[in-house]
C-alpha cells in the first residue's frame, strides 16, 4: 500500500478579527489589526508596562450555549466553536456524521499554555471563600488537554484524541500529529488545530518581565511590525483554530471540496535556550527540511514561506536564514502576526488556514506596519497590500519556547 | 421554613442555571442521573448551591442517597 495522501477539507477559526475563517481572511488582507488597548482594571493595578494585547472579536459565550459554555475553560470554548466550524465547512453534518465512522476519527489539538483563567479564579475562589466554591469541573477545565478532549466527546471522535503542548508551536505540532495519524492508516478524518485563551495579568506581567513583548501602547495597531527594523516584541493574541485532515481518497470518495494538500511535515528542536532560538537557524532550517523530505518536495517548488516572525527583535531575522538555508532565496515571505498578534499555541494553526488559503486563492496578505526592513533580511516581503501568486507549494512555520520547530508543507490540490 | 412547592421551585431554578434543564422539566419523580442527565460533576454544584439557598448542609454520603428530585426536596424540607 502506498502511503495516503492527505488533504484539508475544511477550516474553522475564531480570532482577534472575527469569529470565522472570512473575517479572519479579510482582515489580513484589509490589514485589519486585531490589536486593542486593554480596559481591564489589571492593567492599571498591576501598572504593566504592556497595556495592549489582541483579544477575540467575538466572545465565545455569544456563540455556545449558556450551560455548554459554563463547564468550559475560554480556551476549550475557542476550540469547541473552532473545531465545529471546520466540521461543519467539511460538509459532515453537527451531530457525528455517518460519513466517517467514530473508530476513524481522530482529533488533535494542542494548547500552549491551557486552562489559565481558571486555575487563576479558583486559586481566588479557594483563597477568599473556601473549598465549597472551588468548582468540581475546575481540573477538567484547566488540564491543558481539555480543549481536545472536549472537542473529541463533541465530535466523537474515537481514533485518538492528542493534545500536543510545545508553547507556540503546539497548533502547528497537532497539525503534523495528524497528518502522521492519517499517513501511518490511524485515521480516515482528524480534526487538528490550536487553541489559546490567556491574556490576564500573570501571563501579561510573565512575558512582560522576560522583556519579550511590545510596549508601544500609544500605537496599538503599529505594535506588531515583523522585520521592520522598529520592531520591539509581540503582542499577546488570543483565539483558536482547526483544519480537517482526511486521506486524500476518502475525501474523494465522499466528493469532499479540497483546500490544499497537506504534503509534508517536519519537526526539530534546537536543545539551545529555553526562549531564545538557536541564532543560525539551523533547528528552524532541519524542520523546514523535514518537512520537503516527508513530502518528496523539491525545495524549488516552495514559493511562499507563511512566517513565524513575531516582531520581536531577535527571532525574525533569524528565520529568514533558516529559510534560506533550508529552501533558498526564492519563497515570498510574510508574517500574519503583524495584524492577528501572536495566540501562541492556536498560532500555529491559524496561519496554516492562512497559509492554505493562499494556496487555494494564490493570494498572499501583505506584513502590516513594515515600514523599512530590517537589513539583516535579503528576502521578498510581501507589504502594503495583497499579492497575487500562483502557488505550487507553501510552508507555514511555528517556533515555541523550548526550543521547537514545526514546519508545515500545503501544496495546490 | 421553606414548604415544598417553594424548596421545589427553587431547586428547579438552581439544576435550570447548573445543567441547562427547564424549570418545567424538575418535577418531584424524575430521577437526577437518568431522567435530567446531570453528571456527578453537577451534582456536586447543585448541592452547594442548595446548600447556600436553603441553609441546609449536606454531606456527600447524603448526597449519594438523593436519587430524585423528589428525595432533594425531602431532604431539604427535613434539615433545614
Amino acid at each position: 500500500m502506498s502511503t495516503p495522501d492527505v488533504v484539508v477539507t475544511g477550516l474553522g477559526a475564531t480570532t482577534p478579527l472575527g469569529g470565522d475563517v472570512e473575517a479572519l481572511w479579510d482582515g489580513l488582507l484589509a490589514s485589519r489589526s486585531g490589536v486593542r488597548l486593554l480596559e481591564d482594571e489589571w492593567v492599571d493595578k498591576y501598572d504593566l508596562p504592556v497595556r495592549i494585547a489582541a483579544p477575540l472579536a467575538v466572545e465565545p459565550t455569544e456563540v455556545l450555549p449558556r450551560v455548554e459554555a459554563r463547564r468550559l475553560d475560554r480556551v476549550e470554548q475557542v476550540a469547541l466553536v473552532a473545531a465545529r466550524q471546520a466540521w461543519q465547512d467539511a460538509g459532515f453534518g453537527p451531530d457525528g456524521d455517518a460519513e466517517v465512522e467514530s473508530e476513524r476519527l481522530g482529533v488533535v489539538i494542542g494548547t500552549g499554555v491551557g486552562g489559565a483563567g481558571t486555575l487563576l479564579n479558583m486559586d481566588d475562589a479557594l483563597e477568599t471563600k473556601g473549598l465549597r466554591k472551588v468548582s468540581p469541573l475546575t481540573v477538567p477545565m484547566l488540564m491543558p488537554n481539555g480543549p481536545a478532549a472536549i472537542v473529541g466527546i463533541d465530535l466523537k471522535a474515537r481514533a485518538g484524541v492528542h493534545a500536543p503542548v510545545s508553547a507556540c508551536a503546539s497548533g502547528a505540532e497537532a497539525i503534523a500529529w495528524a497528518f502522521r495519524m492519517l499517513r501511518a492508516g490511524e485515521a480516515d478524518v482528524v480534526v487538528a488545530g490550536g487553541a489559546e485563551a490567556c491574556i490576564a495579568a500573570i501571563t501579561m506581567a510573565g512575558f512582560a518581565q522576560s522583556r519579550t513583548m511590545s510596549t508601544r501602547n500609544d500605537d496599538p495597531a503599529g505594535a506588531s511590525r515583523p522585520w521592520d527594523v522598529d520592531r520591539d516584541g509581540f503582542v499577546l493574541g488570543e483565539g483558536a483554530g482547526c483544519v480537517v485532515l482526511e486521506r486524500a481518497e476518502f475525501a474523494q470518495a465522499r466528493g469532499a471540496r479540497v483546500y490544499a494538500k497537506l504534503a509534508g511535515a517536519g519537526t526539530s528542536s534546537d536543545a539551545h535556550h529555553i526562549t531564545a532560538p538557536d541564532p543560525e537557524g539551523t533547528g528552524q532550517a532541519r524542520a523546514m527540511q523535514a518537512a520537503l523530505r516527508s513530502g518528496n518536495i523539491d525545495p524549488q517548488r516552495v514559493g511562499h514561506v507563511n512566517a513565524h516572525a513575531t516582531s520581536t527583535p531577535v527571532g525574525d531575522v533569524t528565520e529568514t536564514v533558516a529559510v534560506r538555508k533550508a529552501i533558498g532565496d526564492h519563497p515570498v515571505l510574510t508574517a500574519p502576526k503583524s495584524v492577528i498578534g501572536h495566540m501562541l499555541g492556536a498560532a500555529g494553526a491559524v496561519e496554516s488556514i492562512a497559509t492554505i488559503l493562499s494556496v487555494y486563492h494564490g493570494l498572499i496578505p501583505p506584513t502590516m506596519n513594515l515600514q523599512e526592513l530590517d537589513p539583516g533580511v535579503t528576502l521578498d516581503v510581501v507589504r502594503d497590500e495583497p499579492r497575487k501568486m500562483d502557488i505550487d507549494v507553501a510552508i507555514n512555520d511555528s517556533f515555541g519556547f523550548g526550543g521547537h520547530n514545526v514546519s508545515l508543507a500545503f501544496a495546490k490540490a | 421554613m421553606a414548604d415544598n412547592a417553594q424548596i421545589l421551585a427553587g431547586l428547579a431554578e438552581i439544576v435550570e442555571e447548573v445543567a441547562g434543564v427547564s424549570q418545567d422539566e424538575v418535577t418531584p419523580e424524575k430521577s437526577f442521573v437518568d431522567d435530567l442527565d446531570i453528571d456527578s460533576l453537577s451534582m456536586v454544584e447543585i448541592a452547594v448551591q442548595a446548600e447556600d439557598k436553603f441553609g441546609v448542609k449536606i454531606p456527600d454520603d447524603e448526597l449519594a442517597n438523593l436519587k430524585t428530585v423528589g428525595d432533594a426536596v425531602n431532604y431539604v424540607a427535613n434539615n433545614s
